[in-house]
């Protein structure tokens, strides 16, 4: 017999705590070697540790949402005989220790949960949870109660016995303010009744706290203009129809990007990272380009280093590359922070304009909204022109607003007469 | 010029279901009339429930006791018992006086006030009271509460004016036992007193129109009643329908169309009950009606805001119980509490021989709901209470019916001497939502007729202690 205690593993950049994501297993569950056992996340960094040996799971310590120092031990593993013995190299922890504390096996007392398990079940365990589409179980005090506080049992989530509702139950669904969560599926034409809760935890934390933090210290300016996008259409579709082997297809995202390069060595203080705290606005004469992008893991900034230094076809593979490696959870530390400026694109979707939040701590984020044949009045008359939004924010105490409305409309300018973008 | 009064809260009947809702209406501060003409406790106290047991009772002992003159019987000799049946009648009329005048106590101790009289309505919340001596009282009240509750259903070829047909409330007036009796109907009301007849000695025929006796439990169920009536030398004479009186009692037809005599110096009529809805002026209080019955919605509210009904005159089941609960539920809704009539189940028994308890589903009618079922059954015959108590040998079981998945109780009968007790176990059972495991791990009183319960519950857990399997 064996015990393995595995410690929340260094990964890397000298980060001294992390947070535990989501455990896969649980006490008393038999693992086998490579399963995982939990996510840990340091900074933007989500890392899967898997188990480095069969066994059964004998604590686990930390629920999701904790942030651990580095070095504690996070789980303990009884292994049987073999596994136990040799130190194996895992390709993740070396922290894995074998705790030689009972050599000889003990022959165990049975456990009372054996004793008291027939040998033969005549019927299938029954299960814990409520079942569908049955009237919730609550005692009459409970229901009253219930009915009292104006609460619809069949929200709450029973902690007893085949889903059934304790007073306690009540109590947390009320204290919750309704936001727990029932087990229940949802039938055609039945009501809906069912809430659901998620711990915000993770990427997700992160996330939130930075826009809180933006949308509460940085005082928005918005700016909506529109840009006829005839001319760079047409361009694109050249370049795109033309372009040799190994050139990536152009989106509308490095023109943009190029437009912005150009006019920003003008408006140095929209390229720039403001942090309230000292008092003082740091103006970059390199452009980083943040792209802000949807993952499965939620909301990311892949950034593009030194975009001011790549030509339209570096930083068309550039964005794409870093956006993949984003969506994929392959980005490195360094193409995940740094953005100098972003841009923001809902492009695909369609929406007319919308309102970005700033990417603290930097002043300025440029948000793309779908480009569409709209008929515009022209010569005497109504023309279908392709037109696109752009819809910016930029931090007020930074940039004034008639800066704002002038760099957007030198951005505009360019995009109209793409070639100037390439003088 | 009549005398007028006005009130908080107007109830009609002092049955069980308008006088506990005006005790607890007037507990909650309200200001009560409650105009009754029958009797406080209605046909539950004065006709119904409680005469009734006493009779069943006194009759199990004068069985009991000629059983033991016929044969000793564990030791014990005893002389042919003799029976004064107008002291028996006296006897329970006692019981019924103590317990109505116990209910005008309670009713004035809490503060309500009680006219005897009849109510005549001219609109929803307006009636004008008929007291005993004549005296008129009409009464605007801001909420009503009808609870008039039910009578039994006559049959137009056996009227109630002829001395030899009973209605169930005659029945238990009787001076003299009649040594014939017939009795139209096996329904719970017909078997309980046509069982009670025949333990005091009277020769019972039964004339059921249906094809089975009790027909809202199962076949299960009624079997070892209807072999005590086997054994007890009573007839039943099923798919029969009573034609008419004869000379010497009443004549039927059976399923074949063939016409039968019957000798009966008595004719029970046992057919079932009304609500008593003409007479007190229903028709001008705009409520509206669900065929025979009151239609209300979950808080006893009928289509006119202020008026509730409560009880019998709400249907099946017509149940003393049921009026208590929602008397108590619409006295606490009138004093602005959140209510409503919400029950799990509304428990069932008969105080036949041997009794009948049914509480929720039956496997059948759980399979009917659609539910995947497991039961589990136990018979009295294997526990040594029930045989020490001679009651093991009727046939009785305790019978429970879970869902498969969960173990939820959904039903819970049973059948046997004294079962009718165990009926406020198997209530709270469903009530609580227990599943069979709280109840095979709920230690249970040894040696008493619960142990069937929980015997029950391991059956259906396949871990029965006293069914060899």
């Amino acid at each position: 017999m064996g015990l393995y205690s595995i410690k929340l593993p260094d990964v890397g950049e000298g980060v001294v705590e992390a947070e535990i994501v989501e455990w896969y297993v649980k006490t008393g569950q038999t693992i086998a070697e490579d399963d995982s056992l939990v996510d840990i996340m340091t900074d933007k960094a989500t890392v899967e540790i898997p188990s480095p040996v069969n066994g059964i799971v004998k604590t686990i310590t930390g629920e999701p949402g904790d942030v651990m120092a580095v070095g504690t031990v996070i789980i303990t593993i009884e292994t049987d005989g073999e596994a136990s013995a040799d130190e194996e190299e895992t390709p993740i922890l070396r922290q894995a220790q074998d705790e030689e504390k009972e050599e000889k096996p003990i022959p165990s007392l049975p456990h009372p949960e054996d004793v008291q398990k027939p040998t033969s079940k005549p019927h299938p365990e029954p299960a814990e949870g409520r079942g569908e589409n049955t009237k919730p179980l609550a005692s009459p005090a409970v229901r009253k109660r219930a009915l009292e506080q104006n609460v619809d049992l069949a929200a709450v989530p029973g902690s007893g016995p085949a889903g059934r509702i304790t007073h306690q139950d009540l109590d947390d669904f009320i204290a919750s303010g309704g936001r727990l969560k029932v087990r229940a599926t949802t039938l055609s034409g039945t009501k809906r009744t069912g809430v659901s809760t998620q711990k915000i935890i993770g990427l997700r934390r992160k996330i939130a706290q930075n826009l809180a933090h933006s949308k509460r210290t940085i005082p928005h300016f918005a700016y909506v203009e529109e840009v006829e996008m005839e001319a760079l259409e047409t361009l694109r579709q050249h370049l795109n129809a033309n372009r040799s082997e190994g050139q990536p297809k152009l989106t509308l995202l490095p023109f943009l990007s190029m437009a912005l390069i150009k006019v920003l060595p003008e408006f140095p203080q929209a390229n720039a990272h403001f942090d309230n705290d000292d008092g003082i606005a740091t103006k970059y004469e390199a452009v980083h380009m943040g792209i802000a992008t949807a993952t499965p893991n939620g909301l990311m900034v892949p950034v593009v280093k030194h975009a001011e230094s790549m030509n339209i076809w570096t930083l068309a593979s550039e964005i794409a590359r870093v956006c993949a490696a984003a969506r994929d959870g392959k980005g490195t530390k360094d193409e995940l922070t740094g953005s100098t400026i972003t841009i923001t694109s809902l492009g695909a979707l369609g929406g007319i304009a919308s309102t970005p939040v700033i990417n603290a701590p930097e002043v300025a984020i440029i948000g793309v909204n779908k480009l569409q044949t709209r008929p515009v009045w022209c010569d005497g008359a109504f023309q279908p022109r392709k037109m696109m939004n752009l819809s910016s924010s930029f931090d007020h105490r930074i940039v004034d607003g008639y800066d704002a409305a002038r760099l957007i409309q030198k951005v505009k300018a360019l995009l109209e007469n793409p070639a100037t973008l390439f003088m | 010029m009549s005398k007028t009064k006005k009130t908080n809260v107007l109830i009609i009947g002092g049955g069980p279901a308008g006088y506990p809702c005006a005790i607890r209406a007037a507990q909650l501060g309200l200001d009560i009339i409650l105009v009754d003409s029958g009797g406080l406790g209605g046909t539950c106290l004065n006709r119904g429930c409680i005469p009734s047991k006493a009779v069943i009772h006194a009759a199990s002992r004068f069985e009991e006791i000629s059983a033991h003159a016929s044969a000793p019987a564990m030791g014990i000799t005893a002389g042919k018992p003799k029976l004064d049946m107008k002291a028996l009648t006296q006897w329970k009329n006692d019981l019924v006086t103590k317990l109505t005048s116990g209910v005008g106590m309670l009713l004035k101790s809490a503060g309500a006030e009680v006219l005897n009289g009849w109510a005549e309505f001219s609109d929803a919340k307006t009636c004008v009271v008929t007291l005993a001596d004549g005296e008129q009282i009409t009464i605007t009240a801001q909420n009503v509460v009808l609870a008039t509750g039910s009578v039994e259903v006559e049959l137009p070829f056996l009227p109630p004016t002829d001395p030899r047909v009973l209605s169930s409330t005659s029945a238990l007036e009787l001076e003299k036992l009649p040594k014939t009796m017939a009795v139209v109907g096996a329904g719970y009301i017909g078997l309980e007193l046509g069982i009670a007849f025949a333990k005091l000695g009277t020769k019972v025929s039964f004339i059921e129109a249906l094809d089975r006796i009790l027909p809202i439990y199962d076949v299960q169920m009624t079997r070892p009643i209807s072999r005590w009536l086997k054994t007890h030398g009573v007839d039943m004479h099923l798919s029969s329908k009573a034609r008419a009186l004869t000379k010497t009692g009443i004549s039927f037809e059976d399923a074949g169309g063939k016409e039968h005599d019957i000798i009966a110096e008595k004719i029970l009529v046992a057919v079932g009950r009304k609500p008593v809805t003409t007479g007190w002026g229903l028709e001008n209080m705009g409520v509206d009606m669900d065929e025979a019955f009151i239609r209300v919605d979950d808080q006893c509210a009928t289509s006119m805001r202020g008026v509730y009904a409560i009880g019998d005159l709400l249907g099946e089941p017509m149940l003393a119980h049921k009026g208590t609960a929602q008397g108590e539920m619409v006295a606490e809704i009138l004093a602005g509490h959140r209510r409503r009539f919400d029950p799990v189940s509304i428990p069932a028994v008969c105080f036949t021989e041997p009794e009948i308890v049914g509480v929720g589903l039956t496997p059948d009618e759980a399979k009917t709901a659609g539910e995947d079922i497991i039961t589990g059954k136990f018979p009295f015959a294997a526990l040594g209470k029930a045989l020490a108590m001679q009651g093991g040998t009727d046939g009785g079981f305790v019978r429970v019916t879970a869902r498969k998945s969960d173990h939820v109780i959904l039903g819970i009968h049973a059948v046997g001497a004294h079962v009718t007790e165990l009926s406020g176990e198997f209530a709270l059972a469903l009530e609580m939502g227990a599943r069979l495991e709280d109840i095979a791990s709920t230690i249970h009183v040894h040696p008493t007729l619960t142990e069937g319960f929980a015997e029950s519950a391991m059956t259906a857990l396949g871990q029965p202690l006293h069914i060899a399997r």
